[in-house]
């Protein structure tokens, strides 16, 4: 087995080869936050809040796609990366319609938690307040992409563990979607197996299964038992 | 020991943030004995006087009679604590944002009513374009969110703010629930 | 393709090379050259011959005809112009043995033709023609006299930096690509996604000389040891794209491209790939998405397409620009391609010189010349003689600098220094009409629009970075607002997954650095001070 020493917020630990920083981090109670990271999902590296620093060129790379290397040195939490993670969240409250007292996923939400874990008791800049669709023509579950984050969670379940490729993306920049068949309404999906993992893996209330009310949405990952918690313990 | 000049005051809200705040139990007349309650929807004051300590306001800025509202609050109290999501984020009020306000007041006062029916354009006072957080529109001291804020929260936040000291608890709030 | 030609074994006493390029083409001049050989046919004359060619570079006087025999140019020769008749008489007529040859003018006189030595001369739908001009002789010097290791060798010596912007040194990406092990394939992919305001070099040099390009190609198949490549071209330059499907065929004919290249072991296979329309794409991991019918999107590196690129396969990628300098630096030898340029960046870069500049078009510059050498020198200064306020240059991934830097030298690294990018030549004068924040929200606006969405900072930041903007040029904003765009600016630059993140802020944070005081007086004294900005209605005059 390849193994390298590297150096995590001052801390020397060992990591073998293929691991990612975070695994590394993770494994060694150093706490690197992540909102679109799941375990037993491939990594898309698209929320950038396990962003860390890495020595000497002082670039930031994402933890959760980043392999480890012998004699790294990195800081994965700073005053700096503290408030760049607090802008990432406070912008993704900002670009849709995140109502946290009325959402099925109150108190069960990972984009709330971020936002208490982080301090935010407001935010500075403006919200955009697009307005966006709810899809409920499924039978069983429902789509609301005022509260959907773009983690892509469900794009990778459903075509890395379900192998019903359902769901996809279309568009772009702030007007991109989660889509099912390439945008056919869900409940028409001739792909769609209504597994449910979608709906099981989605941090905030987008998916959710119908007939819930505020706070009822909770995600029971155990329903995946490939995929891991945190720490890579199985959840 | 001359008491905290201390009032509440709420926009456009659900005065949800109000009842946890009443939440306080019995520790309401331990505040007591440190606060002049001066200006309060809970009380009988008419009006809001010039020289307050401390004011929490709830609810979002959503009307122009709001906005007046906010302004002379702010005008009058040295400290200004933004009292629940309403307030803090526009949280419910704001959900018209995406909507648009033409399109609200028709839904309320034409599709859905049974008399008169029409839009008022008077005693109802003019919706702003869009609901808005009150630190957009003054200077706020304290955010504290939640939907409703704890009243163990609320609890230590003005004993912190009543011991003189800067308010860190606030940081232990979390949106909605 | 002539129109015109003297009897066969005779060569014309003078030819008219009409640029065929886009700018000139959508001012008629295909039209123009066959009603130059109508005409010459009419007056009887025998001795001449009109050719299309490419690029001839100053592009605000086309449509553009040069005669290469008496040196003449003819600007502003539309179909039944007086400059026609002009140009007929001068077919007609002049005598290249005696005519004193013109000196050249300021706009040709300090421009460095490497990658448009062709342009303008060779015409770009004749692969003899481009031969005629030693066209593919690098490709078969490198084939049968060196060794992969050697080629890569003189690329490493030349100099050479990516021209597609950020400047990574072309040598040692051969390098990594070459020793990166392989059970298949290689790839060679030419980056012809060229996307930036104002910017049209690639689309000139490949409607202008589009066998360079693929020359260039298959020599760095060879040097690497890949046997497939892929022109990516952006859907919008349909001519580039029939050019350069027009010379792959004639080059797979001459055996120039495909199996056993010029009777070597060589092969190599290239097809052109189309992008949709997404500047993102320009990005090497989406244009590799891209091409393998994924959705156009950037991923995390490492690992580098040096290493992992195309199906998983290490791929070369290098822009239209670079490997355009491949073939003269294999005919001539890295060492002479080094001697130009300064410091760190050798040779010279093509620019799209446009704006409120007198003479605007394509220029070839060595490395090392000032801002003001281009702007005044080639490009004939400012338009009305009103005052040069700011250059901008690298597109919306760049920096605007002012006049205090108008003595910048071109090269990657003063330009990055004072806080803009060389870019892939996107050139943009100002004068004092235009407002410094709303170039900045202008240049904002275009990277909201084409940011694809995947990672949070570019996506939602570039929106409320330009949300920001917005309040500012209406005269909304307080200083609290100014320090939100600083941090976010920064905040977007550190933490975006691509490039088009990266460099998103650029054009705010180099304004801000130099133009500070119209972000003070749009926010503190609430007034434009280019007049732009029309704040007092809450309404601005540009969008």
């Amino acid at each position: 087995m390849n193994v390298c020493t590297l150096k995590i917020d001052g801390v020397e630990v060992v990591g073998t080869a293929g691991e990612t920083i975070l695994d590394v981090a993770r494994s060694n109670n150093i706490e690197i936050p992540t909102l679109c990271h799941l375990d037993g999902l491939s990594d898309v590296a698209s929320c950038r809040l396990c962003v860390v620093e890495v020595a000497p060129s002082g670039k930031l790379l994402p933890a959760c796609a980043v392999a480890v290397e012998e004699g790294m040195e990195i800081t994965a939490n700073s005053d700096r990366l503290h408030r760049y993670r607090q802008q990432i969240i406070e912008m993704v409250f900002l670009e849709r319609n995140h109502v946290c007292s009325v959402c099925v996923a109150n108190n069960h939400c990972e984009l709330q938690d971020k936002a208490a874990e982080f301090n935010l008791t407001h935010f500075d800049l403006c919200p955009v307040n697009p307005r966006l669709e709810v899809d409920a023509t499924h039978e069983r579950f429902a789509i609301d992409h005022n509260r959907c984050i773009l983690c892509l969670r469900c794009v990778r379940v459903c075509s890395e563990v379900e192998g019903a490729f359902t769901w996809g993306v279309s568009g772009r920049g702030l007007d991109t979607r989660v889509v099912t068949d390439a945008g056919a309404p869900w409940g028409e999906s001739d792909t769609c197996t209504s597994c449910g993992k979608c709906v099981q893996v989605c941090p905030t209330g987008a998916l959710f299964e119908k007939g819930r009310s505020v706070a009822q949405e909770k995600p029971r990952r155990p329903f995946l038992p490939y995929l891991t918690d945190k720490a890579g313990v199985p959840a | 020991m001359t008491k905290v000049k201390f009032a509440t005051t709420w926009l456009d809200g659900c005065s949800g943030c109000h009842m946890s705040f009443l939440d306080l139990d019995e520790r309401l007349i331990e505040l007591g004995e440190r606060i002049e309650l001066v200006y309060s929807p809970l009380v009988d004051f008419k009006d809001f006087p010039t020289d307050v300590d401390a004011c929490l306001i709830e609810g979002a800025v959503s009307s122009e009679d709001d906005l007046h509202k906010v302004q002379m609050v702010r005008e009058r109290s040295k400290v200004l604590i933004a009292f629940g999501d309403c307030a803090v984020t526009t949280n419910v009020p704001g959900m018209r944002n995406a909507i648009g306000t033409a399109a609200v007041l028709e839904r309320a006062y034409c599709d859905n009513a049974t008399h008169n029916r029409g839009i008022p354009d008077e005693i109802i006072p003019r919706l702003l374009p869009k609901a808005l957080p009150v630190h957009h529109v003054v200077h706020i001291d304290c955010f504290l969110p939640g939907c409703p804020p704890q009243a163990d929260l609320i609890w230590r936040v003005l004993n912190e703010l009543l011991d003189g000291q800067a308010p860190a608890a606030a940081k232990l709030a979390r949106f909605g629930k | 393709m002539t129109e015109t030609s003297p009897p066969a074994g005779r060569s014309p006493r003078v030819t008219a090379n009409v640029c065929q390029a886009a700018g000139c083409v959508s001012l008629r001049s295909v039209e123009l050259s066959k009603d130059l050989g109508d005409r010459l046919q009419k007056a009887g004359v025998t001795d001449a011959a009109v050719k299309r060619v490419g690029c001839l570079g100053l592009c605000a006087e086309g449509p553009l005809v040069r005669v290469p025999e008496t040196g003449q140019l003819f600007s502003e020769v539309g179909v039944g112009s007086e400059a026609e008749a002009a140009l007929v008489e001068h077919l007609a007529t002049a005598d290249p043995t005696r005519e004193p040859r013109p000196k050249p003018s300021s706009f040709f006189a300090s421009q460095v033709p490497i990658v448009l030595e062709n342009s303008g001369l060779v015409d770009p739908e004749d692969i003899d023609d481009y031969i005629a001009r030693s066209g593919y002789e690098a490709l078969t010097t490198a084939l049968t006299e060196m060794t992969p290791a050697q080629v890569i060798d003189q690329i490493v010596v030349s100099g050479l930096r990516g021209r597609g912007g950020a400047g990574f040194p072309v040598g040692i990406k051969w390098q990594t690509v070459a020793k990166s092990t392989t059970t298949d394939h290689k790839y060679v992919i030419c980056n012809a996604d060229e996307g930036d305001p104002g910017a049209f070099m690639d689309r000139s040099v490949l409607e202008s000389d589009p066998h360079r390009v693929l020359e260039g190609m298959a020599i760095a198949a060879y040097a690497v040891g890949a046997d497939s490549g892929y022109v990516y071209c952006r859907a919008e330059y349909p001519l580039a794209i029939k050019r350069l499907k027009t010379a792959i065929r004639q080059a797979r004919r001459k055996g120039m491209l495909g199996q056993n290249i010029g009777d070597s072991q060589f092969n190599f296979h290239v097809e052109v790939r189309l992008g949709a329309g997404a500047f993102v794409c320009g990005e090497e991991t989406a244009l590799i998405a891209s091409i393998e019918g994924q959705r156009g999107t950037p991923r995390p590196r490492p690992p580098y397409p040096a290493v992992s690129g195309l199906r998983g396969r290490p791929t070369l990628i290098n822009n239209v620009e670079s490997l355009a300098n491949i073939a003269p630096i294999i005919r001539n030898g890295g060492e002479w391609y080094a001697k130009t340029g300064v410091g760190r960046s050798k040779g010279t870069k093509v620019f799209a010189l446009a704006g409120r500049v007198v003479r605007t078009g394509l220029i070839e510059v060595p490395m090392g010349m000032t801002l003001r050498e281009v702007i005044f020198d080639i490009g004939g200064g400012i338009l009305d003689n009103r005052p040069f306020k700011a250059v901008q240059t690298g597109g919306p991934s760049g920096g605007c600098l002012p006049a205090e830097m108008l003595d910048t030298t071109l090269d990657y690294e003063s330009l990055s220094e004072k806080g803009s990018i060389m870019g892939s030549g996107g050139m943009i004068v100002l004068d004092d009409t235009s407002c410094m924040v709303d170039v900045a929200r202008y240049f904002m606006d275009f990277s909201r629009d084409e940011s694809c969405g995947k990672c949070i900072p570019c996506r939602s930041g570039t929106t409320q970075l330009r949300m920001l903007l917005d309040k500012i040029v209406e005269g909304n904003a307080d200083m609290l607002d100014l320090s939100r765009l600083e941090e976010l600016a920064s905040m977007v630059k550190a933490t975006s997954l691509c490039g088009l993140g990266q460099n998103a802020p650029n054009p705010v944070l180099s304004t801000l650095r130099y133009f500070r005081s119209e972000y003070l007086a749009h926010i503190k004294e609430r007034t434009c001070p280019a007049g732009v900005c029309a704040i007092a209605s809450g309404e601005a005059k540009t969008s």
